[in-house]
């Protein structure tokens, strides 16, 4: 989480993605080093994997709120911005409804639902990317933080809640495509999304947002509330009797987390071209905690890190070995589990000053 | 009976834990200003008697009234640590992966929401209120290490200068010296007697010659009640007191 580990990683990330983007755009495609639009699209779809992997980082290294359902946050944003695509192909989806989705025509459905009115307008839907997943975790936390659910329990209740979403989505009149979701989109504020350049700023966009939102995760966790928060999660008991209301900080931070899962969904369908009810699945949220673990809990760059090189690993095996990967994940997780707790950023970290002060024990909670 | 000058006023309280009765009926008054010792032997309730002070566990029954008229009992944590009661733990509780300063400057009085934290920058003032905890509990020089990294006595010491920077009227300390060499335990005496200048102060303790050092009023405790209360001479002396030390 220092400095020069933040620098660093905003200089990889957004020199990386333009280096991808320029790469493709500007060298004709017989050239050597041209890059295809389909990889520019995969690293987009990491760094929006990085998005929810800080998203995780910020309430689980710092908090200690070991989420197991942010895949839902992410899930949500991505519907929402699915939504506001549905609605932009217009007269030129299969059954040329200007008003309905296909998917809704294919139901037999006369009219829109109430929840899908606004979603026409790029704003509102922007602006529901933040609110949906922002509101969600605001009234979840707010239930949970204040009766006090933490440790092994709330990271269940958490399951619970993207496990409840899934089956919800997966419901055809739930009215967000049932099993298939929503996909076939045409373009995105009037740009058509198939499109070299649209990829290559999204790519952009996404390394952006990625950017922006280490920066404020970083600003949080090193301000004074942030130091609060560190006491919160070691020894919450202590900071209520200072006057602190972990509740508050809980929640403050769940909800900030939840926006930016989010955001990185949102991100994630506009380069995936799709959203269906498996995003909501208890393994995805799963995974984004083993992305933070394998780079390194608590340290925000890690997450980063585990994020994009589980994922290369992860689209190198389901093309080279698909049965292999979820025992490779398993693997990799233990491994990391036993041999690295700190991650693959505190072996970066450990290694120049190792000998001297020996590690210092772990903080109990005080309860 | 409640006299003006009377802080803390504990009347019948009554605490159980799936039926057994770790606080009977305890009442106990403190006037502002005094420094009590409170001894007793193991699971006496001295612990449980600061919990329900503090508001982590309710009384099934009884009264605990701070100051005029604020029953304590209706309150949280939060609330209560607002009010001006400051609390040590049995255990040195401290803010391991913290430095010793920023121990101190979160456990300074002030502003405690996160609409404020989150802006927070530490102001001068600030600046010099921890410099001065900082001399008075004597770890000036080790102001920037990590307050995991401090010895056991030292620890205790940061959580006393935690307690003082919250500016409470009232400490309650948990068997501080636990642990402590002879002459961490001398320190402590002397740095609590100068705390008692200016606030009111409950110290629960086992080690006798501490208490003696302290030279003050002392309330023995035993099976969640008062057994015994006056100088340690007197309760030394009192035969009910000798019987549940020696009987142990
Ligand atoms: N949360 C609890 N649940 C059950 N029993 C408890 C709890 N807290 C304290 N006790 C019991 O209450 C009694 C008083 O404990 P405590 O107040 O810690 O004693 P002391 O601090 O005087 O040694 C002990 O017998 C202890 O086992
Ligand atoms: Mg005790």
């Amino acid at each position: 989480m220092s400095r020069t580990a933040t620098t660093t990683c905003l200089v990889l990330v957004l020199g990386g993605a333009a280096l991808l983007a320029v790469l493709n755009l500007a060298l004709p495609a017989d050239a050597p080093l041209h890059v295809p639009t389909y990889t520019v699209s995969l690293a987009g779809k990491y760094l929006s994997y990085a998005m929810l992997a800080v998203a995780v980082d910020l309430v689980w290294g710092f908090a200690g709120i070991l989420s197991l359902g942010h895949a839902a946050f992410f899930a949500l944003g991505g519907y929402a911005i699915g939504m506001y695509l549905m609605r932009q192909i217009g007269t030129r989806g299969v059954y040329g409804n200007a008003i309905l989705p296909d998917f809704m025509v294919f139901l037999n459905w006369k009219q829109l639902p109430w929840y899908w009115h606004g979603f026409d307008n790029a704003f509102f839907a922007i602006v529901m990317v933040l609110l949906v997943p922002g509101l969600l975790a605001l009234v979840f936390g707010w239930l949970a933080f204040r009766s006090r659910v933490s440790g092994v329990y709330l990271s269940i209740i958490t399951q619970a809640l993207t496990y409840a979403l899934l089956l919800a989505f997966f419901r055809n009149d739930m009215g967000f495509g049932g099993n298939n979701g929503l996909t076939d989109f045409k373009d995105v504020f009037g740009i058509p999304l198939h499109l070299d350049a649209t990829r290559d700023g999204l790519l952009a966009a996404s390394a952006v947002f990625l950017a922006v939102e280490l920066l404020i995760a970083r600003y949080v966790v090193t301000s004074r509330f942030g130091k609060v928060l560190i006491a919160v999660r070691d020894t919450e008991s202590r900071t209520r009797f200072l006057g602190y209301r972990p509740e508050a900080y809980k929640l403050f931070v769940f909800v900030l987390s939840a926006v930016m899962a989010g955001v990185g969904g949102a991100l994630y369908v506009l380069q995936v071209g799709i959203i269906n009810p498996s995003e909501f699945s208890p393994a995805n949220s799963i995974e984004a905690v083993i992305w933070v673990a394998v780079g390194g809990r608590g340290t925000l760059v890690g997450a980063v890190l585990g994020a994009v090189l589980v994922n290369l690993g992860k689209t190198y095996f389901t093309g080279a070995l698909p049965e292999l990967w979820l025992f490779a994940l398993g693997a990799l997780f233990i491994l990391v589990t036993l041999l690295l707790p700190d991650g693959l950023l505190g072996l970066a970290r450990r290694r120049p000053r190792a000998a001297p002060a020996g590690p210092a024990p772990e903080p109990e909670p005080a309860e | 009976m409640i006299h003006n000058d009377t802080l803390l006023y504990l009347d019948g309280v009554t605490v159980s834990f799936d039926g057994f009765r770790a606080l009977n009926a305890l009442s106990l008054v403190l006037e502002r200003g005094e420094m009590r010792a409170v001894i007793g032997p193991n699971g006496a309730g001295k612990t449980t008697m600061m919990d329900v002070i503090t508001g982590k566990t309710r009384p099934d029954s009884g009264k605990v009234v701070f100051g005029e008229a604020t029953d304590l009992t209706r309150l949280d944590e939060p609330a209560i640590a607002s009010l001006g009661i400051g609390r040590k733990f049995q255990k040195p509780t401290v803010f391991e992966p913290h430095t010793v300063w920023d121990n101190l400057l979160l456990a300074l009085a002030g502003d405690r929401r996160p609409r404020f934290t989150l802006w927070a920058r530490q102001s001068a003032e600030e600046g010099e209120r921890v410099e001065a905890i900082l001399q008075t509990i004597r770890l000036a020089e080790h102001r920037g290490r990590r307050a995991g990294d401090l010895s056991h006595g030292q620890k205790q010491w940061l959580e006393i200068g935690m307690l003082l920077a919250q500016e409470p009227q009232l400490l309650l300390v948990d068997e501080p010296v636990a642990g402590m060499t002879d002459a961490e335990t001398e320190q402590t005496a002397e740095l609590l007697r100068e705390i008692n200048r200016t606030r009111s102060v409950v110290v629960v303790e086992h080690d006798m010659a501490f208490v003696r050092a302290l030279g003050v009023k002392v309330t023995v405790m035993h099976e969640g009640a008062v057994l015994s209360e006056g100088s340690i001479d007197h309760v030394s002396a009192d035969p009910r007191v000798v019987e549940v030390y020696l009987g142990r």
